[in-house]
């Protein structure tokens, strides 16, 4: 079980206010994202979540029960640090086995479960090992490994594969989401990178400044963009964003479009411009369009055998079902 | 620095100092070694002939070798232990955030800063001294009779003074042990459910071990020598001769010179013993 509930709150450092008042609902066995840009408060969230961090004001439920006064340790959530921040002078086996220790557990049980934790991440083979020893997805993993032996009520991630190089991020990011799948138990994850988030998330919040921009599936979060910050934060490569006469057209102050419901064709469409960089991505291409009449450069994407090149003329049209409408606030017009 | 001729003149500009420091350090253990095989006494007709190893023989069966062997453990050792312990506690004192910190630093540091001899006389007249110190002032006022320091408990005086004085060593190397550990080390801990005395335990005290020995491996190193601090307190009566006090006796009050040199021949392999002993647990910790 871990439902965890946000009521009011707030967290300031002196004058500085990082969290002001903020509601969220985390339901059990839920994979939520918190994603934002770097100092947008997602950490801070997670900490004051975790207990390494006082509220300033405001409740913290934890499967009903009011936790912002209860120790880290008592509140039966487990936490993988962005520095794995395993302890670097015991073994493996003891650094799993290090909260199932502290709990005083016996040591045949402690066993037990290290053992099956570690078959659950490959480690078994490591488990004399020093965390210097290991690489950077094995003490990754380790890390993962001394959360879930406690049976946390929910996981905490903090960044947890910011360290790792690209293609182990990619392989991580299964890990735990097929890790999630397994043991249907509430996760909170937070990352900077939205990639990251549409593809692990049940929820996404985003998250700016310390407010809440928009909470929702990634795929509502796609789709339906609260406001520009929302619009221009999901999505990879950015949504295209028209400001001016274009955008008047359609009555609004802004219109955004993704890349990929532009059509690119030689002979004709609604704009015509220049192709400036071409990246081949050998699945797709992304071309970014210039000279188009807009103050903006757009950006495209077209299949990987589409092959403009730099300086070609092309022509563009969007979609206009999948145009996404603000007014003067950046919110979504409907 | 890896053509031949930047080798080559790398050499040819290091080799000064290497020379002077070579001749620095060789030149008076050669000496040492060299009147160590001779009888020789300045004051008594000087060099007297070779001797081959008496003068080893002679100074190991003396009635003072021994116990000074034995003074000289227990000084180091006992000095050893309160400079560790008390000095891990000031660190983690030390690492919380206060009022006035920087300040608090250094002047916790300050007694390194004395000289050894000025310690010692410190300690001897305005804190030891039964009728005019502070301690004989605070035995008063609570009702006891005066400690005579020096002459009740001369060795374990000696290690007040000496524990005094290198205190604030052991307090800034682990204190800057325990300013490099990782705190998210600590969070961890602290969510996996270990209290402040468990997190000592388990994560701050292993993170020292590196710190814990250096301390022990220099401090050793210096202890062995001690002198001043014996010589202007209690001259090495009362049972406080270290081997040091003793080769200076026998040097300079026995006017020995063949006799101290081979003490001081052994006091050198004994700093090497453990030299090597404590460099063996220090690489064994760096591996790690």
């Amino acid at each position: 079980m871990g439902e965890i509930v946000l009521e009011q709150v707030t967290k300031s450092f002196g004058d500085v206010t990082v969290i002001p008042p903020l509601d969220l609902t985390i339901e059990d066995g839920e994979f939520t994202v918190f994603v934002g840009p770097s100092g947008c408060g997602k950490s801070t969230l997670l900490r004051l979540i975790a207990g390494l961090e006082d509220v300033s004001s405001g409740a913290i439920r934890i499967d009903g029960r009011e936790s912002s006064t209860i120790p880290p340790a008592r509140r039966g959530l487990a936490m993988v640090f962005q520095s794995y921040a395993l302890y670097p002078h015991m073994t493996v086996r003891k650094n799993i086995a290090f909260p199932l220790r502290m709990s005083k557990m016996s040591k045949a049980e402690q066993d037990k479960r290290v053992e099956q934790a570690a078959s659950v991440l490959n480690l078994t083979d490591y488990l004399d090992r020093r965390p210097g020893q290991l690489s950077g997805g094995q003490r990754q993993r380790v890390a993962i490994g001394r959360a879930i032996v406690r049976e946390p009520a929910a996981f905490l991630f903090d960044e947890p594969l910011s360290n790792l190089d690209a293609a182990l991020r990619v392989g991580m990011r299964l890990e735990i989401s097929e890790l999630h799948n397994r043991l249907k138990t509430t996760m909170i994850y937070v990352t900077h990178d939205q990639v990251e988030a549409m593809t692990m998330a049940d929820k996404i919040v985003v998250l700016r400044s310390g407010h809440i921009e928009q909470v929702g599936s990634p795929l509502e979060l796609y789709r339906n963009p609260r406001n520009l910050f929302v619009a221009g934060f999901i999505g990879s490569p950015k949504m295209n964003l028209i400001e001016g006469a274009e955008a008047a057209k359609h009555n609004a102050r802004t219109i955004g479009i993704r890349p990929e419901h532009i059509a690119v064709s030689a002979e004709e469409g609604t704009w015509s411009g220049l192709v400036g960089v071409a990246e081949h991505l050998g699945s797709d291409t992304f071309f970014h369009v210039h000279d188009t009449g807009l103050a903006e450069t757009i950006t495209v994407r077209a299949d990987g055998e589409v092959s403009f090149k730099h300086g070609d003329r092309v022509y563009l049209t969007p979609r206009t079902e999948f145009m996404h409408r603000f007014d003067e606030q950046g919110l979504r017009l409907p | 620095m890896s053509t031949k001729a930047s080798r080559f003149s790398a050499r040819l500009m290091l080799a000064p100092a290497v020379i002077l420091l070579l001749a620095w350090m060789l030149v008076p253990l050669t000496m040492t070694l060299i009147f160590s095989f001779q009888r020789f006494l300045p004051m008594r007709g000087g060099f007297q002939g070779w001797v081959g190893f008496e003068n080893y023989i002679r100074f190991v069966n003396s009635s003072a070798f021994w116990p000074a062997v034995q003074t000289t453990i227990i000084i180091v050792g006992g000095v050893l232990l309160i400079t560790v312990i008390l000095g891990i506690l000031l660190a983690i004192l030390l690492d919380q955030p206060i009022w006035g910190q920087g300040i608090v630093r250094i002047m916790v540091i300050a007694p390194f800063f004395v000289m050894p001899t000025v310690t010692g006389l410190v300690w001897k007249n305005m804190f030891m001294d039964p009728n005019n110190g502070l301690l004989g002032y605070l035995w008063r006022f609570f009702g006891g009779d005066p400690v005579v320091w020096l002459s009740d408990v001369p060795v374990l005086s000696i290690i007040l003074i000496v524990s005094w004085q290198w205190l604030p060593f052991a307090t800034l190397i682990l204190l800057t042990a325990i300013q490099s550990l990782d705190s998210d080390q600590l969070e961890a801990a602290e969510m996996d459910g270990a209290g402040p005395l468990s997190r000592f335990w388990h994560i701050i005290l292993p993170h020292l071990s590196r710190a814990i020995t250096i301390v022990i491996l220099i401090q050793t190193i210096f202890l062995l020598a001690i002198f001043a601090k014996i010589f202007v307190t209690t001259q090495g009566s009362f049972g406080t001769r270290t081997l040091t006090y003793l080769i200076y006796q026998r040097v300079l009050e026995s006017q020995n010179v063949g006799l101290g040199s081979a003490g001081g021949i052994y006091a050198v392999i004994l700093a090497n013993i453990f030299a090597l002993f404590l460099m063996r647990i220090v690489g064994k910790n760096l591996d790690r």
